[in-house]
Parts: C-alpha cells; structure tokens; sequence
C-alpha cells in the first residue's frame, strides 16, 4: 500500500466520523425541542405560588386547596388530636417506613418526628395544631381520605394505605410520608404556599 | 411469500400484465389472500379475524367519535355527554367504540391464549409472536389513553395511578412523569397529548398487524398438531392445506357473525356493564373515588402491580440488595411489567420439542391452571386492596411468574410427550374420514 493512498485512507476516515458526528448532533438538537415540547408550558410554570386564607378553618376541620394542580391538606389539629399524634409519634417513631420527615422547610435528612412535620404556630395557639401537606398519597398519587385509616390520619382508598395524625405513612404500600410542601405564614391567618 | 409453495398470480390480460410490471399489487394480494393453510384449524384459529374487525371498528367509529368531541379539560365532558345525547345516533357509535374495546381484548386474550397452548409462540413463530406483544402492549397504551378523553372520575383517576407508574422509576422517574404529564398533575395537556396519542396508535397498530401477517405467512400458520406442512412440493402441501380463500375466510366470517350477536346485543342492552359509573362523573381533582378499579381488561396486571407490597420478603430483599433503590412501589411496576415480558420470552423459556399442548400430558394441567389463575388474578383486581385478597394476589402472581420462569423451562425436561400424528393430512383424517370419501356421490 503506497503512502499516498493510506494517507488518502485516514483522510476520508475522518471525513467519515466528522459527517457522522455531525449528523448525530445535527438530528439530537432537530429532536429535543420535539421532546421538550411536551414538558409544562409557561404558563403552567407560571401558577407556583399561592396565598391562603385559613381564618375560617375551625380545630378539627381541613381545608384542601388546589396548588400546582395538586391537592394540599391544610389541618387544623385540636388538643385532643395534637396529644393524640404526640402518643403516636413515642409509640412509632422507631419503627416508621420512612423515618425521615420529608418536609420541604427543613433539611432533607431530618427525622419523621410529630414536631418536623408541623407548621410551626401562630402566635397565640398551641404547639403543632397546623399541618400543611401535600394530599397526594406518595404510592400511586390518589388523593388520601381525612379521619379515616387505622391510625386515624388519612387513608389512601386506592390501594390502602394508611397515614397517621402527621401523615407519616404506618401501613400499606405506599413508600413514603405526605410531602409538607413550602409553606409560610404570610400573617396570622394567611399561609403561603410555594 | 416463501415457505410452502402453491400457485403464484399470472397476469393473463394486456391491462393485468401492464400493472403487474409496474405495481405488483394484485399479485401480493392474491398470494396473500391464497395463502395455503393447515387444513386442520379449529374454531380456536378464528379470532384473527376478530381483531381485525375490532381494529377497524375502533378507527371508523373512532374517527366519527372525533368529529364532535373537544378535548379541553372545561369541554370534554360536556362534548362527550353532547355526543351522548345530541348527535344523530352519537350513543350507538359512542357505545361500539366504549364496548368494541372490550371486544377487541377479549378476542386478544383468547388469541394469546391460543398460542400458548399451542405453541404457535415456538421457533420458527418468534417474531411473530413478539409483533403480537407489542401490538398488545400498542392496544393497552391506546385503551389506556382512550379511557382518559372522556375526563370522567375514572379518566382521571386512572391516569393519574397509570403515570403514577412511571414517577416510581428510581432517579428520573419524577422528572417523566411531569414530562409525560405536561405539568405537575393530570390537566389540559394531559388531555390533549393522550388525545393526540389515542389518534395515532392505532395506525401504528394496523402497520405491526401487517408485519404480524407478513410473519406467520412466511412461516406458515400454525395448527393444532403442532405439525408442521409438507413442503417437499405442491402436491404434497395441497394435502395438508386449503387456500385461504374461500374456505378459512367464510368459516372465520361466520364464527364472526356468531360472536357479534352476542356483541350487539351487549351493545344493544347492556352498553355500560362493563364500565364503570363514576365516569359518569366528571374529573375532580380534589376528591378520588372511594374504590378505583381500572378496565376489566387490565384488571391481571394492575393485582399484579399491586400484590408486591413492602411485607412481601421478595420486595424487602430486592430492596435490601439494591440499596433501597428498588422500593415497594418500583417493585411492583417491575412485576406488571414483568409479567408481560415473561409471556414474550416464552419462545426462549419453553424447552420442549413438541410444540402442541395437545400432545403434552402434563403441560395441559399447568396451562389449564394458568388459565384459572388469569381469571383469579382479574378477580382480584378488581376487589379493595386488604386480606385476604392481598395474599390471593400475591400467591396467583406467584404462579404466573412460576409457569414462564419455572415450570416451562422444567416441564420441556421430565415431560414424556405423546407422538403426534406424521401430518397433518393424517390428523385432518382422523377427524373427518378420508378424502376420498368425498368422490362418492351421495346418492
């Protein structure tokens, strides 16, 4: 083989693999914004942020707000009730599915304690009467039933799994507690979400 | 085609042969329409044809279904109940479409089913039983997506449990969810894409048939020895085949009228027994239905999905093994899944050397009991997620990974088959006495 055609060789060679390369990376990005299309819209982005007036939510009661087209719980836990997931949290705390709090305001490795899942309160009332949580059971996304399940929490009617007074999850197949989504007061009666 | 030989198509006009140079289309129709065929087929060989009036049933009432509905989360309900109630025979289209689903899976399964017994799945059918899988799994994702346009409670509902499925894929899961959703739950471009989609698949669907076809005859049909046609010349494939057309194509059509009284009359009577009436509902996303329950047709798979909990050992060692990355929830979506590829693999997990069920003693008993556990497993699906169904689910799940993985591979081993007949002829004999018979006049 002369010189002259093995250095003609390695020339369309690279000729190759530059043409090819090109047409790889010329196809990817004719692609992606095929693909990229089908993630959220402006203005589904857009609506990230929401305020919240809980003045009328009475001990006892839960309002469910819409954020991100989600279901959020926003419980409003009575004495009886706050004492009650205190009980839970001495009895459970070891043994929990998922033992860490999964709230969004604290560090992603603190634990499911009751007091890491509350709000925390507005001047004048007690200790953990707010829980603010994502209604969305962390299984299959059904949205959870209140007052109901083996611990009295929530439950799930889809595949039943069964949430606690701190919507730490107890039993059934979902793998994770409720998410507590960004959450703040605003004022004494307004809570912020997102 | 290649494979068992038989007449091919002549041009015999001027105006034939002056297509034929330039677009052989005639030729490939005739030789696709006489099509030589074990002669043997019994009643269980009829429902491809089935599926194919289902396929085409879904796209014509389909597209009239389109012509009067929106897909807009604010107008989709409201679209569908106007084609309920004002379009000009809208119910009766509606209710073929809703009910010729239905249809479209009862045949696929009995179809399925067919091949398994009698290893119409072997070699050389591999591709075409793998065409088949992914035509099924085209029909479950088009089903699947169909359900959701109408934006009842299940619609929504379902699709959110559906794509749930995928939010549990460890690492990205979330991140194709949202891609797939358009947004951070089931909304506006939810509808629309699955609307799009649901357009789209069964057309693809019709192209795999094709090639599903253009399989099977290249390989020739299968039948119920299991044996295969006599290749070694005309005469001799004549002996185990008839054409096609005329005599497979008017058995299948009659066996087709047969079945679509009963159609009709579900159609006719009953159109909504197989749904369910929260669709009748429309979307809400704040509130679940009390009991969510997907279509009758995916009721197998979803107690597959569901029996793997976190207390099964399986899924807790799994998770002990991967670090935590496989969880419950991955767990189960591996296992629906899975259960659908371990019927693809079939060709690959089968060891025996003869392909008919018929001529297999102790397979029978394992299909028979395969059977019955589809059945258990669609029961199950349906009831709420507590005991004793729970263990119900898990010990049927069990068996039918059990008969793919375990007991197929094994059976093909220990088995002492039966000798099937040397052909088909023999076979075909056997049942309705000799050819020759037929020369006699009856007089």
């Amino acid at each position: 083989m002369s010189h002259a055609e093995d250095h003609e060789g390695t020339r369309r060679d690279f000729l190759y693999y530059v043409a090819g390369g090109a047409g790889v990376v010329a196809t990817g990005a004719a692609v992606w914004p095929l693909i990229n299309q089908m993630n959220p819209s402006a203005d589904v982005q857009a609506l990230s942020s929401i305020r919240t007036d809980v003045s009328g939510v009475e001990p006892g009661t839960q309002l469910t707000v819409k954020w991100l087209g989600k279901p959020v719980f926003i419980r409003h836990r009575t004495g009886a009730e706050i004492a009650e997931a205190q009980q839970q949290d001495e009895e459970a705390i070891g043994s929990l599915p998922d033992p860490l709090a999964r709230n969004f305001n604290l560090n992603a490795d603190a634990p499911a304690t009751d007091a890491n899942r509350v709000m925390p309160s507005p001047e004048g009332e007690a200790e953990g009467a707010w829980i603010v949580q994502m209604g969305v059971c962390t299984h299959l996304g059904c949205v959870p039933l209140g007052d109901a399940g083996d611990f009295g929490g929530w439950f799930c009617p889809c595949h039943g799994s069964h949430y606690d007074l701190a919507g730490r999850i107890r039993k059934g197949p979902a793998p994770e507690n409720l998410p507590v989504p960004p959450a703040e007061w605003v004022d004494a009666t307004t809570i912020k979400l997102g | 085609m290649s494979g068992i030989p038989h007449d091919h198509y002549e041009p015999k006009s001027d105006g034939e042969k002056w297509l034929n140079s330039r677009l052989p289309i005639v030729g490939l129709l005739y030789d696709t329409l006489m099509i030589p065929t074990p002669k043997n087929l019994n009643w269980w060989w009829i429902w491809g044809i089935v599926l194919a009036f289902c396929l085409a049933l879904q796209i014509v009432t389909g597209i009239i279904l389109v012509m009067h509905y929106t897909p807009h989360v604010d107008l989709a309900f409201a679209s569908v109940e106007h084609i309920m109630r004002n379009v000009n025979g809208g119910y009766f289209i509606r209710y073929l479409h809703m009910n010729g689903a239905s249809l479209f899976f009862v045949a696929v399964y009995i179809h399925m089913f067919r091949g398994l017994y009698y290893g119409s799945y072997k070699a050389p059918r591999e591709i075409t039983w793998i065409i088949g899988m992914l035509i099924y799994l085209m029909m479950m994702g088009t089903a699947f997506m169909g359900y959701v346009l109408p934006w009842g409670q299940m619609s929504f509902w379902g699709a959110t449990v559906i794509t749930g499925l995928f939010g549990a894929i460890p690492f990205v899961g979330e991140a194709i969810q949202t891609w797939l959703l358009g947004g951070p739950a089931v909304d506006n471009a939810t509808l629309n894409r699955f609307f799009s989609l649901h357009y789209l698949l069964p057309f693809i669907i019709a192209a795999l048939v094709i090639v599903h076809i253009w399989a099977f005859h290249t390989t020739g049909n299968n039948n119920p020895t299991g044996v295969e046609v006599r290749r070694g010349s005309k005469a001799e494939a004549e002996k185990d085949t008839l054409p096609f057309w005329p005599y497979f194509v008017i058995k299948d059509l009659f066996a087709l009228a047969v079945i679509l009284v009963v159609f009709w009359a579900i159609v006719g009577f009953m159109p909504n027994y197989l749904g369910h009436p929260d669709n009748y509902i429309e979307a809400n996303p704040l509130v679940t239905p009390a009991h969510i329950v997907p279509e009758w047709y995916f009721l197998p798979f979803y107690a597959i999905l569901r029996a793997f909990t976190g207390e099964v050992w399986v899924v807790q060692f799994a998770s002990f093994i991967t670090g935590g990355i496989i969880d419950a929830k991955f767990f189960g979506v591996i296992a629906m899944f899975g259960a659908i590829l371990a019927m693809a693999l079939a060709p690959w997990l089968d060891t025996s050397s003869v392909r008919s069920g018929k001529y297999r003693p102790m397979f029978k008993w394992w299909f028979y009991l395969l059977i019955i556990d589809f059945f258990a497993l669609m029961w199950l699906g349906a009831m709420p997620a507590e005991e004793p169904y729970a263990t119900f689910s898990l010990i049927a799940s069990a068996y039918w990974f059990a008969y793919f993985f375990v007991i197929l591979p094994i059976l093909g081993v220990i088995e002492k088959p039966l000798t099937p007949p040397e052909t088909i002829e023999e076979d075909f004999n056997a049942h309705y006495g000799k050819a020759d018979a037929e020369a006699t006049p009856a007089e």
